[in-house]
């Protein structure tokens, strides 16, 4: 079989220069805000070691819902050019597919935090309530992404969802909000991070954000171009099985005249 | 707009002919309030959460109608005959919802007989008419949010599964509102009738909200592969 195009990228990977750099530069970053967080910084007076998980919970938050704008403009930028090129899509299903993992870190490190903090390890506070609700939406585009379709129609589909999602959150922000504020009922100890903050913890909390944002790039950079990978290896697979019925065809005389004999 | 009554019609002609809302899915609708009771198994317990139960049978049921409205319409692909005869999807989109809409409110009337002869709920005097607007506004965004998930997803491979995913999240917080204003109309404590009306407020916003936008989506939603 002669090697194809998608064949020959595929050897090459799906890292640059670019990434190389973004992936070294987010790995040192990353060391540092991990020997920082767990060594230099002093705990917090009213929280003691638990303040620490800040420096992943604040830069995951950060990077989930810059995620999720990343989503919506590259969906909006797709919609506008008509679809002509699958490039804007496949970016918004690459950023949709890291901010979910990231906002289910947020969830996961949040609700560690308040079973130490609040001792409870879910508080139906506006913004907890608002990204449970975010979280569930984004999967669900993930689920409409990865049925198995032709890539175009994918692209019109998910690029309607992304836009419907955006349109969602201040509802459903404004309505947990209003929710919330009506009810009458105390809520739990609001120590709503109450952090006094000295300079190195600040700085810490920096590198985090930047640290996990150029992890993020990284992904989304590697993972648009496998997902434009997987597009050309359909198309590849979709030529070759044209090409092997069209074989068959030539042949296909004899091979009925078998069978009929065989019946 | 015409053609929106046209579509509405015919949707509405085959729910009767099969009375399909009333022999299935009004049945399972009340049978969801009953097995609530039962879960919950206290009194005042289900006193307190009716309003909540009963649109939450409302969200379950409103995705029974809409995978029926939508499987009439992905059979044979009877939906591009449709869309050519409409000459707008916007207006195949206003018909569709029109229909579902109609059926939901049938049901959203059951369901609060229901929540008054099972649960205990009571409504009187002025109260009657802020339950009624909140069962008119939260039915017609219900359907808007049920049509145009349904629209997203007909036509692919697990939509049932996959329509309660898209479709729940988004009408979070339709069931909110829907469910605070239903509380105040059945005389909360915690909740007075104006603020029952602010919910109210958010009800319209919120349907006129998914209202347009599925008019708007439903096009590229439905376009057939070309």
């Amino acid at each position: 079989m002669t090697t194809t195009v998608a064949e020959t990228d595929a050897a090459a990977g799906t890292g640059t220069a670019a990434t190389r750099v973004i992936g070294v530069a987010a790995l040192v970053v990353v060391a540092f805000v991990a020997v920082s967080a767990l060594l230099l910084t002093p705990a917090d007076a009213v929280q003691g070691d638990s303040v620490r998980i800040m420096y992943v919970h604040v830069p995951t938050a950060w990077v989930a819902y810059l995620a999720f704008v990343v989503t919506a403009v590259t969906s909006g930028i797709s919609v506008a050019r008509r679809h002509r090129t699958l490039g804007f899509d496949r970016v918004a299903g690459a950023s949709a597919e890291v901010g979910v993992l990231f906002m289910a870190m947020t969830l996961v490190t949040g609700s560690l935090w308040g079973r130490l903090t609040w001792g409870t390890f879910w508080q139906w506070d506006p913004r907890l309530t608002t990204t449970l609700f975010l979280f569930v939406t984004y999967v669900g585009y993930l689920a409409v992404r990865n049925i198995d379709t032709d890539p175009q129609r994918r692209a019109r589909r998910s690029a309607v969802l992304a836009l419907l999602a955006v349109l969602e959150i201040p509802l459903v922000h404004f309505s947990v909000v209003l929710w919330r504020s009506l009810h009458q009922e105390a809520s739990v100890l609001n120590l709503d991070g109450d952090v006094r903050l000295d300079d190195l913890m600040l700085f810490t909390l920096f590198a985090g954000v930047v640290g996990f944002t150029l992890v993020y790039a990284w992904l989304v950079m590697h993972r648009q171009r496998l997902a434009a990978l997987g597009d050309a290896q359909g198309t590849v697979g979709l030529d070759a099985a044209i090409a092997a019925r069209r074989a068959e065809a030539s042949s296909v005389p004899t091979g009925v005249a078998a069978r009929t004999k065989g019946a | 707009m015409r053609q929106a009554l046209a579509v509405a019609r015919k949707d509405l002609l085959i729910e009767w002919r099969s009375r399909l809302l009333l022999v299935r899915v009004a049945p399972f609708a009340l049978l969801v309030l009953v097995l609530f009771a039962v879960a919950l198994d206290s009194e005042p317990l289900i006193l307190r959460a009716a309003a909540g139960l009963v649109w939450l049978a409302m969200l379950f049921a409103s995705l029974l109608v809409v995978q029926r409205s939508y499987a009439v319409e992905t059979d044979d692909a009877a939906i591009d005959v449709l869309l050519t005869g409409a000459g707008e999807p916007g207006r195949v989109f206003l018909g569709k919802l029109l229909a579902a809409f109609v059926q939901l409110l049938v049901l959203a009337a059951l369901l609060v007989v229901g929540a008054v002869v099972l649960y205990g709920a009571a409504v009187s005097g002025s109260r009657v008419v802020l339950l009624v607007t909140t069962m008119v506004t939260a039915s017609l965004g219900l359907s808007g949010i049920g049509t145009l998930y349904g629209a997203a997803v007909a036509n692919m491979t697990g939509k049932d599964s996959l329509l309660p995913l898209l479709a729940m999240p988004a009408a979070a917080p339709l069931l909110i509102a829907a469910s605070r204003a239903t509380e105040a109309a059945f005389g909360s404590q915690t909740i007075d009738t104006t603020a029952g009306w602010t919910w109210v407020a958010l009800l319209a916003v919120f349907a006129v909200v998914f209202v347009s936008a599925g008019a708007a989506a439903f096009g590229t939603l439905v376009e057939a592969d070309s």
